[in-house]
């Protein structure tokens, strides 16, 4: 699982920090998303789809 | 198929039951998620009530939230919806302006910034607590607690003097009530945004560690645009968190299993404002967008031009996404309701409500512990005139 994480389209609601915070961080400029692990462990994928679901913007994507 | 579907005429505001979004349109939502809606204006647009539908549409950038294209769901005030805008008043925005301004504020409002406020935001409820315990009961909550709360979080945050607060909360009453003349509409916004403007001046001079300030160093914006962010930030970041304490509070109290759950147990209590944010959806009337292009959506074929009606209501309610959706249980996994909106205008100070009333209802239950209402259920005031629906008075006794 690897993580992508658009910082373009990304507006900082925050959800997925919100959701992941070990995975997830926001930029302290402009609250954009951070990945601080883009390849998390196995056991954090139904965590990881929920936070690709949860946010409003798209920016965040996994590939197998 | 849905062009056979019977013409809804304007949205539905008329709440059955106090908890629950009128009864019209979850009947529409059987029917059929996307219809066809005859607005205000006599616009042959949409009415979005499913949650899938929904989420679509707030994700997708070829709606548009441009006022000038706007037709407005409903009678009150559909003029005064499509005047040219307050500067800053980047909700109503597309993208690039809308990405502009929001990227200059999301740095303020990121979920690690909000967690630092979490002392400052306990030790305003606990003083709210101990007025409320010096006066005695029976209380007003929404003038005690519910509104005090967020009123005076949002104004540090922002740098508003408190002192200020009857101004502006009369004006933004004007403003969200539904059947203010569009005379009061206009004098109310003019009234805070030059209020804003005076304040943003004055920190041009004398600045403060706050968030106008923040905004008139960075040096990116006009006094103008700053004093309209600032009207929006004022308005949204207290009417809204003070209506989900005032009616959620009035909700557990008429489900005493679901409040006992809120004030026993710390561990469900974030789970709980979710629940209680998905089932009370105090956003009273839509979204609305307009299509950009055509766009199909659900079977639906929408055309450039047609505005969108969504109801966060029936939405949050849709069994096909929460089964069983219409009765309150804080332990139902509640996440990916749609109150916070969803998409590029999904609220901004979200991280922020979520954490004010964390702290709020608990604290609010343990303190007062036989916490009950003082007249019936029947005859508590609801605000099914105002754009964010709650109650205007909550009388209790302790």
């Amino acid at each position: 699982m690897k993580i992508k994480a658009d910082t373009g389209r990304c507006i900082g609601a925050g959800m997925c920090v919100l959701t992941l915070p070990q995975v997830f961080d926001q930029s302290e400029d402009d609250g954009t998303v951070v990945v601080l692990d883009a390849e998390p462990s196995a056991d954090l994928a139904p965590a990881v789809n929920r936070a690709v679901q949860l946010c409003p913007s798209g920016a965040l994507s996994v590939e197998e | 198929m849905t062009e056979a579907t019977p013409r809804l005429a304007t949205y539905p505001l008329t709440r059955e039951r106090a908890f629950d979004p009128p009864d019209e349109l979850a009947r529409r939502r059987a029917e059929a998620p996307i219809q066809r809606m005859t607005y205000a204006d006599g616009h042959e647009g949409w009415l979005v009530t499913g949650y899938a539908e929904s989420r679509a549409i707030l994700a997708d950038n070829r709606f548009s939230s441009r006022p000038e294209l706007l037709h407005s769901p409903i009678p009150q005030r559909g003029e005064f919806r499509r005047e040219p805008l307050t500067p800053g008043f980047f909700i109503r925005m597309d993208p690039p302006a809308h990405t502009r301004y929001r990227r200059l504020l999301t740095g303020q409002f990121t979920v690690r910034r909000m967690k630092t406020l979490e002392p400052r935001i306990q030790e305003i409820t606990e003083s709210r607590l101990d007025a409320m315990e010096r006066e005695g009961a029976p209380a007003d909550l929404v003038e005690s607690f519910a509104l005090p709360i967020p009123s005076l979080v949002i104004c540090e945050l922002l740098g508003v003097p408190y002192e200020d607060r009857e101004k502006f909360q009369r004006d933004s009453a004007v403003l969200l009530n539904l059947d203010s003349s569009i005379e009061d509409v206009r004098a109310a916004v003019q009234d805070l945004y030059s209020y804003l403007h005076g304040l943003v001046t004055m920190k041009a001079e004398e600045p403060a560690d706050d968030i106008l300030s923040g905004l008139v160093a960075g040096g990116e914006l006009t006094t103008e645009e700053i004093g309209g962010i600032g009207l929006l930030l004022l308005i949204a970041g207290h009417e809204t968190t003070a209506n989900m304490l005032g009616l959620g509070t009035f909700a557990l109290l008429t489900n005493p299993d679901q409040l006992a759950v809120v004030r026993d147990d710390p561990a469900a209590v974030e789970n709980a404002v979710e629940e209680l944010l998905r089932y009370l959806s105090i956003v009273h009337i839509g979204p609305t967008r307009t299509a950009l292009e055509d766009v199909e959506v659900g079977g639906a074929l929408i055309r450039a031009g047609e505005s969108v009606t969504m109801s966060v209501g029936a939405a949050n309610r849709d069994p096909e996404r929460f089964e069983g959706g219409d009765a309150l249980d804080v332990t139902r996994p509640a996440h990916g309701h749609l109150s916070f909106g969803h998409g590029i205008h999904q609220c901004l100070g979200q991280q922020l409500a979520r954490i004010e009333m964390r702290i709020a209802y608990p604290a609010l239950l343990r303190r007062f512990p036989n916490l009950r209402l003082a007249v019936p259920a029947r005859e508590v005031p609801l605000r099914s005139n105002m754009a964010i629906y709650g109650v205007h008075r909550l009388p209790v006794l302790w």
